[in-house]
């Protein structure tokens, strides 16, 4: 069984290396400060107890009025999983980092949430459109959207 | 001297016959070498994480079937389990023997699939592919057998399945099960040990482990590449704890390897297939769930292991008929993220040869 570690114990550690970057936690869910979430995802990968070497997905929602970005994130070798949640606001140009530099499997993901809800990822290497056209106005899956 | 070549940009697709669908590469070609490749996406879009903000939960799960239109079975396993772990639904023993043996049909049926279309890639035109869909036929025929549906089945339901299998279906089952094995035999003697497909596919298209994990490959791909990794094993669900089955993994992720992961793959199906039919137990099959079902708030993300690798659902609910949010986990397009490291350097004939190995389906990596 893949385990669930308790988001209290992984808010604990990223505050220690990151002092009050966990904002907030529950059973199985981390809410990060958006700011050094670049930072954040190398030290979830590389610190050896934690080993998240792989990204299985990348989700935003919108809450309108805040978006929030979902990493589910894996350690084969343990068999154990978290989910990492940040928040970023405004509706005008809502920006993160983008984690393609530690997992590329963020490549296509981040493009698509750009695509259809409207989230730029800062240092992404290729932020285009993915699923619509260029010149497309609107992103679809945000909540004031219409057709 | 040697002589120059200027770089050349073509298209490959979107109607070209070996991409599967519509999907199109920008390919840089220098004389017959692949410079550069740029997938082109979205020509079969069709917004179904944002129809599905406008549905209700049993409702979805037809959009699910219209996503990888050749697993619909394990696409609709995905996504009520997701709907069950958000409402908290308990489902029958009997319901998940059969969902099982569904699914692992299915698997069978998407991998022929696979097999079929690699080796119509190579050249082997539609002869092998044939061979493959007689016995992926029988499969649907027992899919229709369970729900009326061939292709886009919606045959599960929150809390179990639609109805339970019909007399005739458990016969047709134990032949196809007692003949598959000798099946596959005749198609690995075929294939496996045909020189020009060992010439064409052996150490072509490498996958190295380390950037399979990187670029959250799952599936066969990520197995053959070495990586042992298959979450009805690394996560069990449904019954999938009880079965005895091995995990086949690859040594070099290359084209021939996951054509290899594959067949080897369809044999555990038969044997968890077989298991199921034996242990199966009599009872319910679906628990009620009311058609306007209201799961409470909150969210919750479950995922099958696909016949193309980890498929997910994250839902999110905020206590409405249909979910907030609807995000799907679509192993195909994740698996794409690698796709220009493994055809760069190939020549255009490989080309083919290595997105067939990937196993795309359109309607899955667009959604």
């Amino acid at each position: 069984m893949t385990r669930e570690l308790s988001g209290e114990d992984v808010a604990h550690t990223i505050n220690q290396a990151f002092p009050g970057m966990a904002v907030r936690f529950n059973q199985t869910d981390v809410w990060i400060d958006p700011g050094p979430l670049l930072q954040i995802a190398r030290f979830l990968k590389d610190t050896p107890e934690l080993d998240f070497a792989f990204l299985t997905a990348v989700t935003a929602v919108d809450y309108i009025e805040h978006f929030e970005l979902i990493y589910h994130l894996l350690s084969m070798r343990r068999n154990h999983s978290v989910v990492i949640k940040t928040r970023c606001s405004g509706r005008k140009d809502p920006t993160v980092s983008s984690v393609v530099s530690v997992w590329r499997g963020a490549d296509l993901q981040e493009r698509e949430i750009w695509d259809l809800m409207g989230i730029r990822f800062e240092g992404h290497p290729n932020a285009k459109r993915i699923l619509l056209w260029e010149g497309f106005s609107g992103h679809p899956l945000r909540k004031d959207f219409l057709g | 001297m040697p002589i120059r070549t200027e770089p050349v940009t073509i298209n490959l697709g979107p109607q070209h016959p070996s991409t599967h669908g519509v999907f199109r590469l920008r390919v840089t070609f220098d004389g017959e070498v692949v410079l550069d490749v740029e997938p082109v996406f979205g020509y079969m879009h069709r917004g179904t994480e944002k129809l599905a903000e406008a549905r209700s939960y049993v409702q979805i799960v037809t959009l699910t079937d219209r996503l990888d239109w050749v697993s619909s079975m394990s696409n609709n396993l995905g996504y009520v389990r997701a709907v069950e772990k958000l409402a908290g639904i308990e489902v029958p023993e009997r319901a998940m023997y059969i969902r099982v043996i569904s699914a692992e049909l299915q698997r069978m049926a998407s991998h022929l699939m696979a097999t079929g279309f690699l080796l119509n890639d190579l050249g082997a035109f539609a002869t092998p592919l044939m061979y493959c869909f007689r016995e992926r036929e029988r499969i649907l025929d027992m899919f229709e057998m369970l729900c009326g549906a061939r292709i886009t089945v919606s045959y599960m339901r929150p809390g179990g399945v639609l109805q339970d299998a019909p007399e005739e279906f458990w016969p047709a089952l134990d032949t196809f099960l007692s003949e598959m094995p000798g099946y596959i035999d005749d198609l690995e003697g075929l294939v496996t040990d045909n020189e020009i497909v060992l010439a064409r596919t052996r150490e072509v298209g490498i996958l190295p482990p380390e950037l399979a994990i990187d670029a959250s490959t799952t599936g066969p791909m990520l197995r053959a590449s070495g990586v042992q990794w298959d979450l009805r094993k690394a996560d069990p669900y449904e019954i999938y704890d009880r079965m005895e089955f091995d995990i086949p993994i690859g040594s070099t992720g290359d084209v021939f390897d996951r054509y290899l992961v594959r067949i080897q793959e369809m044999r555990q199906s038969v044997r968890i297939a077989q298991q199921c039919v034996q242990e199966i137990p009599k009872g319910p099959i679906r628990t009620n769930v009311p058609y306007f079902l209201r799961a409470p708030e909150g969210e919750a993300y479950a995922a099958v292991e696909g016949p193309k690798g980890e498929l997910g659902f994250y839902l999110v609910s905020d206590g409405g008929i249909s979910p907030y949010r609807c995000k799907i986990r679509a192993p195909s397009f994740i698996n794409l993220t690698a796709l220009r490291e493994m055809v760069v350097g190939w020549k255009m004939g490989d080309l083919i040869t290595i997105f067939g190995s990937m196993d795309v389906v359109i309607g899955e990596v667009d959604r």
